[in-house]
């Protein structure tokens, strides 16, 4: 998980200081914690649901394997996170400067 | 809320629930480190240095609110009064982020106030600044006091935990990430806990609709209980309000659910509005609630859907049971319904959107302690980093304070009513203050303090004089209860506030005019109020028509669940 901290080598990108303390708030992205937690929830859930399915868990949900389903659905939802901060990676603007670089999450 | 005492809830966790819930925990904690090295002022600390993206503040903004009123008592309100919830979100929380966005927001961010209190400290002055400041910062401790209690005595009923145990783990680990990481851990811990809620709430809810057949299932099966047809349909929801007259109980979910006690909570809560206030530009603080407003639409599918499922599936909570245990419908559903596995991501969910609340409670207190009371009135004239370790001491000592409060809230028993007793009586009075103090430069700051504190104590009579909103203390002279008593103790304060707001303004002397930039509409330049960059935003990255296009979509399912 120590990994998730990389997303935010990108904003050593943003070049320019203003001098004083710069402000770094907001430059690690939270978009990479997000698609960390959801895909090992969902690669959890997977796995869980292949092997550790009992008959009893599948008369709980009426016979849908929900582990399954909601595990795969959690791994698609962690891979729109990481490519969205692929695509568009944070950016720290700088005090001044308008950069045209894009904005954080737009 | 009464929860089961007996063992009948407990949980079959096994290794894969605690594998999950712990790697939650993992995450937290990291967040706060993490969110520790980016705090390198006290505007960081308290404000994320004003420099987040609009959609994690729009999700944090609804996140903070995501706690124990949203997902134990609407679904409780679901198994007890099935679609008519829905005004809580559709009448009552999301015209009021929209009215939030558009019209107040731009005083929030373009007066370059760091709280709300601090808003009507300039707008005011201090007597109406201590009046907010104190009962806001004492309803926090009060809050997360609750939160806290509900959070630990899940864990018990589902677990097995002793109630010491699960009451001090989670406050360490609550202070641990919001004493390090400020409010930019809690945020983002906010967005995480929203995420895991869904992941949480999602799959409980289809495994449930699956059961009942679908909506139409769902539908048949509690349109066949005596009380079907007032489950059913969302109007007029006289079963929500007690008010037995239709025409009146519409009355009171417009006005006062909907324009007097959300507008009131969600327009002037500083718990919401610091979420915005922590943006990169005034038009994405704008946004904020905007776009926190999407995603609000739609969580009633998945918290009150639950609730009435659990109506038809669970015999604990049928109505037909002797005494229909409401308040643990959600509970009901994780154990009859969800395996190992998603069982984890259930508890770690609940117990995500516990520490959330009360983390989001003290980061709104920590900064009005350390800004609105300690720097304005104690020490004035510190360097920056005195008011971070001002902050820091005050978010140990809240957390302190809120397990006291923890033990003490055990003796309250419906907290649903009661919290939206104490939002009628904090908040109410507050919106009406505000948007009159915005629209109206002559109002006086005596007009301002007068005011809030008339407005206060006519929603403490109203609830006073109700069958039960304020349990013992109240006589029962005029026969309301329940929400119907917190909605007219809501319009009372609301109107009493606005008549004597405006008959002391005629007899005292208002602020002069050229203190008021930034304040008040009419005073205010319109560059003020209006990003630089406004002409290169498309149009969804522009508040009013982001607004516009929420506005349609929620007066659609108004219509669609009629």
């Amino acid at each position: 998980m120590s990994t998730a901290a990389s997303g935010s080598s990108d904003h050593s990108t943003s070049g320019t200081t203003s001098g004083e303390t710069p402000h770094k708030a907001g430059a690690f992205d939270i978009r990479v914690f997000i698609a960390s937690l959801i895909g090992i929830y969902g690669v959890v859930l997977v796995i869980y649901g292949i092997i550790g399915s009992s008959a009893a868990d599948l008369k709980k949900t009426g016979d849908v394997n929900i582990n399954l389903w909601a595990g795969i659905g959690m791994v698609l939802v962690s891979a729109f996170f990481i490519v969205w901060a692929r695509l568009r990676p944070v950016v720290v603007p700088a005090e001044i400067h308008h950069e045209d670089g894009p904005t954080p999450g737009h | 809320m009464v929860l089961a005492a007996s063992s009948a809830l407990r949980l079959n966790a096994n290794w894969v629930d605690y594998l999950l819930i712990a790697t939650y925990f993992v995450f937290v904690l990291g967040i706060g480190i993490l969110a520790k090295r980016a705090v390198s002022s006290s505007i960081d600390f308290f404000l994320s240095g004003r420099s987040l993206p609009a959609w994690v503040t729009g999700l944090a903004f609804i996140s903070a609110n995501l706690g124990a009123v949203e997902i134990i008592g609407m679904s409780a309100n679901g198994a007890a009064f099935g679609i008519p919830t829905v005004h809580y979100f559709w009448i009552g929380a999301v015209p009021a982020m929209l009215f939030l966005g558009v019209v107040m927001m731009p005083f929030y961010y373009g007066s370059k106030v760091r709280s709300v209190p601090e808003f009507m400290n300039r707008r005011f002055g201090p007597t109406a600044h201590l009046v907010n400041a104190i009962s806001f910062a004492l309803a926090q401790l009060l809050i997360a006091g609750i939160n806290l209690y509900l959070l630990a005595k899940i864990v018990e009923v589902l677990l097995g935990w002793p109630l010491w145990i699960s009451l001090l783990v989670a406050a360490a680990v609550v202070l641990t990430y919001t004493a390090l990481g400020g409010l930019s851990a809690a945020i983002y811990n906010e967005v995480l806990q929203f995420f895991v809620i869904v992941a949480a709430l999602l799959p409980l809810t289809i495994v449930g609709l699956h059961k009942v057949g679908g909506y139409g299932g769902l539908k048949d099966k509690i349109g066949a209980f005596s009380d079907g047809g007032s489950r059913l349909n969302s109007w007029p929801g006289t079963n929500l309000t007690g008010i037995d007259s239709p025409l009146l109980s519409v009355i009171g979910l417009v006005f006062g659910l909907g324009f007097v006690l959300s507008f009131g909570y969600w327009t002037t809560n500083f718990v919401e509005v610091q979420r915005a206030m922590a943006s990169s530009s005034i038009s994405s603080a704008q946004r904020a609630p905007i776009i926190g407003a999407f995603p609000k639409m739609f969580i009633p599918f998945i918290v009150i859907f639950p609730g009435m499922i659990a109506s038809v599936l669970i015999k604990e909570v049928a109505p037909t049971a002797k005494a229909p245990d409401y308040n643990n419908a959600i509970l009901y559903m994780m154990r009859d319904l969800l395996p190992n596995g998603m069982l984890g991501v259930a508890i770690a969910g609940l117990l995500a959107s516990f520490m959330a609340g009360m983390a989001a409670n003290i980061s709104a207190f920590n900064t009005v302690f350390s800004y609105d009371l300690w720097q304005t009135y104690v020490k004035k004239d510190e360097p920056d980093d005195y008011y971070t370790r001002v902050g820091r001491i005050a978010t140990v000592a809240a957390t302190l304070i809120a397990i006291g409060t923890a033990i003490f809230a055990s003796n309250y028993t419906n907290i649903m009513n009661y919290l939206q007793t104490l939002f009628g009586f904090f908040n109410a009075p507050l919106f009406a203050t505000f948007i009159l103090g915005m629209f109206w430069k002559r109002m006086t700051p005596t007009a301002g303090w007068t005011g809030l504190v008339s407005g206060t104590l006519a929603a403490v009579l109203v609830g006073v004089l109700s069958k039960d909103a304020l349990g013992p203390m109240s006589i029962g002279a005029i026969g309301l209860s329940g929400q119907g008593a917190s909605f007219a103790a809501a319009g009372a304060a609301f109107f009493v506030d606005i008549g004597v707001s405006a008959a002391v303004t005629m007899v005292t002397r208002p602020k002069p005019e050229s203190e008021l930039r930034g304040l008040v509409y009419s005073l205010t330049p319109r560059q003020d109020f209006h990003d630089e960059n406004e002409g290169q935003l498309s149009w969804y990255q522009q508040p009013t028509k982001l607004a516009v296009v929420g506005l349609v979509i929620v007066v659609v399912l108004n219509i669609v669940f009629w």
